[in-house]
């Protein structure tokens, strides 16, 4: 079905009107092939994707079926009545539509085209937002939180009358989120008003576009595609792994080891790009570089957690080309245009072949010249997976995570945002809902249940009836009950849900939280801050800072420089490792003709490992179990990501107790799992009492998961986010904001009663759901436990194997898995007691 | 400080305020054995009915988990006299509104024991359709009790109000729990209720209320509680 751009810029005289030839003749240049292909389906009537590679034009591609359509359209008589929206244009970040705006107003100024152009964001002033109301531009560029806002208002319907086209940037990234779901509702809306609406997406390279062509157009009936069009990918990229003078660590994180290398390269480029997978990735990266920084050259950083002034300073300086290298996580991932970038450094496990590729694409944007990019492993088995990625990109290979089904705490939203706009029929809105891809496989009992739960909560119990939000009135429609309610709903609209944060501020050393004001530097983690004591020193905003005190929500930090940071902020990378990439290092660890491609010190590794143990085969789970310092331990190399190996480390440790091994913890990284304990698990298995199929059996992802994820905080934290987003519980009330922490204890009350009193509410359902596909990785541990029936490899060993080293030495790196509360409290107690006695 | 901490006792949850031994109990209430007295403080019932009239439907079993406790712990003790310290319910509504089962239920548990409601902000008035004495406050031996803390030196009493919760970290996590509040003198009572928040005991709505050398907190655990000293709390 893909179809390459085929049409000729030669023909652009068919579809381009002259003051456009005109333009791009002046400047000596020609419509590419798949910008006028697109053009021409546009004015067929279609919907379109296009899936090209960065600097291929694809924002004025996606504009110019609204441009030329708005360039012949006859103009306004005076007195005649002001258009509503032309062109809506969609993107994920608010920088974006900004940049845009400054993009396109530049064709359009040039060709002096009568086209008016705004922004509407969530910093977009009250009396602009009226005006738009009353005036609004041809094109709104605005984001999918300001579309749900516009079509929950009563002249919804009338402001965008005239819509022709919406177009979606940077689609492969809405679609992945709960973002997606609600703009996908809100499109549906969209098409409700104007029935012969257009869409047109445009994505990276994507492993499955039919998802994201089903995605543009109406799904009711199902099985709807949007026409594709295929931009090859320029020069490919040129990628290398660092090969190292210095000796690769075992196990960690930070690459610390190859600083001075790092250092080199970007002395020998004009402007690098150092990419990083965590913030505190990036500011140890960033400090480690200033240190050998012997040239001061111009090093800056930037990651989402800075103060929105600092951001911006960095975001200036890059523009006007003075910055030798900055350090970056993924706020710098999305389309904004870095134009001067000759190297990106990519440090740390690349996680995807899909997602590496996009990072890489930030450098040289012209997309004829090959990208340079240079991989930087933190660990052995990182070396693994950066060789698989290197060879995955040269393949093209594509391993973007399937689309998830619509989120029901989001449909809710959008449920109540319905009412508000005008009342609703519930035949009719289910026939709307179905129509949008992530929710096309709702049935109407769950949906009349999602009804019922905005109305009165959707209890069995029906002791809410008299306070209603909605209420179904005699002509069959249901109707917001007070007004109030709208002006909830439009306060606590989106479905983004911050983790609680407190703002960080300068100030003198030992002035404490007594004082007040201080420079801002950004936000933390009100978690992370919480663990910590006065007098810790911790890196934050490329410095190391001592912690002060926390006073209400603001945190205060001095100077401490010349200090090493004694608290390291660590929050683990929020993607796991591809399942492609995944499979593609165990086919390497399983042939060993391939470990030439490896630097000699990580095949060394992977011999040693054949000679004191064995390697597993591709398809296979090997199992080493061997005792160490009075414990037993049992490694098992899954290659399914820290998420899915935690999740089986709960679920094994759960059936280890009841055979009587008597585990004691575990720990998981992105490759393998180690569980230990009292008992000889290595002698257990051999006697298969119990044996590793039924401690593997896939019948584990029943009741023991089921047991373990009620009392689990994991699916607190999910609840908490869906009761927010469903609006059970409001992030914003009018007139207060309430702290993360009130909301926090609240949630947790309602979910354990909750829970006790009615577990297939449909928020349950809904929070199952989440965790399942989110933080538990539950989908991929089922298709792990099919793939490796009786596939188990066990290897006995007298010690410890070097495929194991990694994962023992994380031991006692990680904080204590699990619900351990109860054991640190009494430790907590007991210390005092030892207190107590020494003193007395 | 450990010296001065607490007296030693036999078992952890034993207290002595101002020389009455008392009994912390983890699910949250104080028992006199000497007085065979049961103290339960803002039990904030109806809750959940009170959050719904504003149109935020939390789920309507806040008050029937909030009886199966208490129900649970009065049989344990099967206690002579019952106090409830103040916000029993959690707005005026909330006596007349509950639904008969679950007023049949609590007026079977107060059958054939003394029992005071003692006035809170939330409730200031007696509660409708209920058995029970209000009062404003009581005072049984060296003990007085009220709602609201006194804001001067006050040995003997034992108040709600506060909710009070603390925070320890160790091993670099945090754990935050109900507890009750004490310094040997007076103490406070944890929340009850199945939604009632919590306040850390180290803001400044308990400053100056303990002696701060003998400050203890008696932390609910599921099983057992943590008698932890102020020193080692952290704010938050």
């Amino acid at each position: 079905m893909t179809q390459q751009a085929r049409l000729a810029p030669e023909n652009a005289a068919a579809f381009l009107p002259e003051p456009f030839l005109d333009w791009f003749t002046e400047r000596g240049w020609s419509p590419r092939a798949h910008q006028i292909e697109l053009l021409a389906r546009a004015q067929a009537g279609k919907s379109v994707l296009l899936i090209a590679p960065t600097g291929a034009g694809k924002t004025l591609a996606g504009f110019l079926p609204s441009l030329t359509d708005l360039a012949v359209r006859p103009k306004r008589k005076p007195g005649e009545a002001h258009r509503g929206i032309h062109t809506l244009y969609i993107s994920p970040l608010k920088a974006l539509a900004v940049d845009i705006e400054r993009n396109l107003g530049k064709p359009v100024g040039e060709m002096g085209l009568p086209i008016s152009m705004e922004t509407r964001t969530g910093d977009t002033p009250m009396h602009k937002r009226q005006r738009q109301k009353l005036a609004p531009p041809d094109i709104l560029l605005t984001t999918p939180e300001q579309l749900a806002l516009l079509i929950s208002t009563a002249d919804a319907e009338r402001f965008f009358c005239d819509l022709r086209y919406v177009v979606l940037d940077e689609l492969h990234s809405l679609v992945t989120s709960k973002r997606g779901h609600l703009l996908s509702l809100g499109l549906a809306r969209l098409r409700r008003f104007v029935p012969g609406l257009q869409t047109i997406g445009l994505s990276a390279t994507v492993a499955e576009p039919d998802e994201l062509r089903r995605w543009l157009v109406p799904q009711n009936p199902p099985g709807g595609l949007s026409e594709l069009i295929t931009v090859a990918g320029g020069a490919k990229p040129d990628i290398s792994i660092l090969d190292s003078r210095e000796r690769v660590p075992w196990a960690g994180h930070m690459a610390r080891y190859a600083i001075p290398e790092i250092y080199d390269a970007v002395r020998e480029h004009r402007t690098t790009l150092l990419f990083v997978n965590t913030r505190s990735q990036a500011e140890m990266l960033f400090q480690e570089l200033w240190r050998v920084n012997d040239d001061s050259l111009p090093i800056a950083l930037h990651h989402g957690s800075l103060d929105v002034g600092q951001r911006r300073k960095v975001e200036k300086a890059m523009e006007a080309g003075s910055l030798s290298a900055i350090v970056a996580t993924s706020t710098l991932d999305l389309g904004i245009d870095w134009g001067d970038v000759d190297l990106v450094v990519h440090v740390g496990a690349p996680k995807g072949a899909s997602r590496l590729a996009q990072r890489i694409g930030r450098s040289n944007h012209r997309m004829d010249e090959p990208s340079k990019a240079l991989l930087i492993p933190a660990n052995r088995f990182e070396v693994l997976e950066c060789r698989a990625a290197l060879e995955a990109n040269y393949l093209g290979a594509q391993d973007t995570p399937p689309l998830l089904a619509g989120a029901l705490d989001v449909l809710a939203q959008h449920v109540l945002g319905s009412a508000c706009g005008a009342p609703f029929d519930t035949d009719e809105l289910y026939g709307e809902i179905i129509s949008a891809a992530p929710y096309a496989g709702v049935d109407r009992q769950t949906f009349d249940r999602v009804v019922d739960f905005v109305a009165t909560g959707g209890y069995a119990l029906r002791s809410y009836e008299r306070y209603a939000k909605i209420r179904l009135t005699k002509d069959g429609k249901w109707r917001i009950s007070h007004p109030r309610f709208a002006q909830q709903y439009r306060l606590n609209v989106g479905t983004i849900i911050e983790q609680p944060m407190l703002n960080v501020r300068y100030v003198r050393q030992g002035r404490g939280a007594s004082s007040r004001g201080g420079a801002p530097l950004g936000k933390i983690e009100e978690y992370f801050l919480e663990t910590m004591t006065p007098g810790d020193t911790f890196l934050f905003a490329g410095r190391t800072l001592r912690f002060e005190g926390i006073r209400e929500n603001e945190a205060y930090v001095s100077n401490a420089t010349g200090v090493d940071a004694k608290v390291p902020i660590y929050a683990g990378g929020k993607f796991p490792l591809s399942t492609y990439l995944a499979d593609q290092v165990r086919g390497l660890l399983a042939d060993p003709d391939q470990w030439k491609k490896l630097p000699e010190q990580v095949s060394d590794w992977l011999r040693l490992q054949q000679e004191k143990s064995v390697l597993p085969r591709r398809k296979d789970l090997l199992i080493e179990t061997f005792p160490r310092a009075n414990r037993f331990y049992m490694v098992a190399y899954a290659f399914e990501g820290r998420l899915a190996h935690q999740t089986l480390g709960m679920l094994l440790t759960r059936r280890l107790e009841r055979a009587g091994a008597h585990p004691t913890g575990f720990v998981a990284t992105e490759y393998s799992l180690a569980v230990w304990g009292l008992e000889d698990m290595g002698a257990m298995f051999r006697r298969r009492k119990p044996s590793l199929a039924e401690l593997f059996d896939e019948d584990m992802l029943g009741d023991d998961l089921d047991a373990w994820l009620a009392e689990s905080w994991l699916l607190k934290r999910t609840f908490r986010n869906c009761a927010l987003i469903s609006g059970l519980i409001e992030k914003r009330h009018p007139g207060q904001e309430k702290s993360g922490r009130q909301v926090t204890v609240s949630a947790d009350l309602i979910y354990d009663v909750l829970r006790s009193h009615e577990p297939d509410h449909i928020l349950l359902q809904a929070t199952r759901a989440d965790a399942a596909a989110g933080l538990l990785d539950v989908s991929r541990l089922a298709d792990m436990l099919s793939r490796i029936k009786g596939r188990i490899m066990h290897k006995d060993l007298e010690r410890i194997s070097p495929l194991a080293v990694p994962v023992m030495m994380e031991i006692g790196k990680e904080a204590v898995a699990g619900d351990a509360n109860e054991m640190l409290l009494s430790e907590a107690a007991d210390d005092l007691i030892e207190e107590a006695m020494g003193g007395a | 400080m450990s010296q001065t901490a607490v007296k030693p006792a036999t078992r952890p949850e034993e207290i002595e305020i101002a020389g009455e031994r008392a009994v912390c109990d983890q699910s949250g209430v104080l028992y006199f054995p000497e007085l065979d007295l049961l103290v339960v403080s803002d039990l904030h019932l109806e809750k959940g009915a009170a959050y719904a009239r504003r149109g935020s439907f939390v789920p309507p079993y806040d008050t029937a988990a909030t009886l199966l406790r208490l129900q649970a712990v009065v049989a344990h003790y099967d206690p002579k006299m019952v106090i409830s310290l103040g916000d029993s319910f959690h707005d005026g509504r909330g006596s007349a509104d509950m639904p008969d089962v679950f007023r049949h239920r609590l007026t079977a548990l107060m059958a054939g024991r003394d029992w005071f409601w003692v006035a809170g902000n939330h409730d200031p008035d007696a509660p409708e359709g209920l058995p029970g004495e209000t009062v404003r406050e009581l005072a049984i031996g060296n003990l007085v009790f009220r709602h609201e803390p006194s804001r001067v030196a006050m040995p003997g009493e034992i108040a709600g109000h506060l909710h009070p919760c603390a925070r320890i970290v160790q091993r670099g996590r945090s754990v935050r729990r109900r507890c009750f509040a004490s310094d040997g003198s007076r103490l406070i009572m944890p929340a009850f209720g199945s939604y009632t928040g919590s306040l850390n005991v180290l803001d400044r709505a308990y400053a100056g209320l303990f002696s701060r050398d003998a400050f203890m907190a008696y932390l609910l655990g599921t099983r057992r509680i943590y008698a932890i000293a102020g020193s080692m709390l952290r704010p938050g």
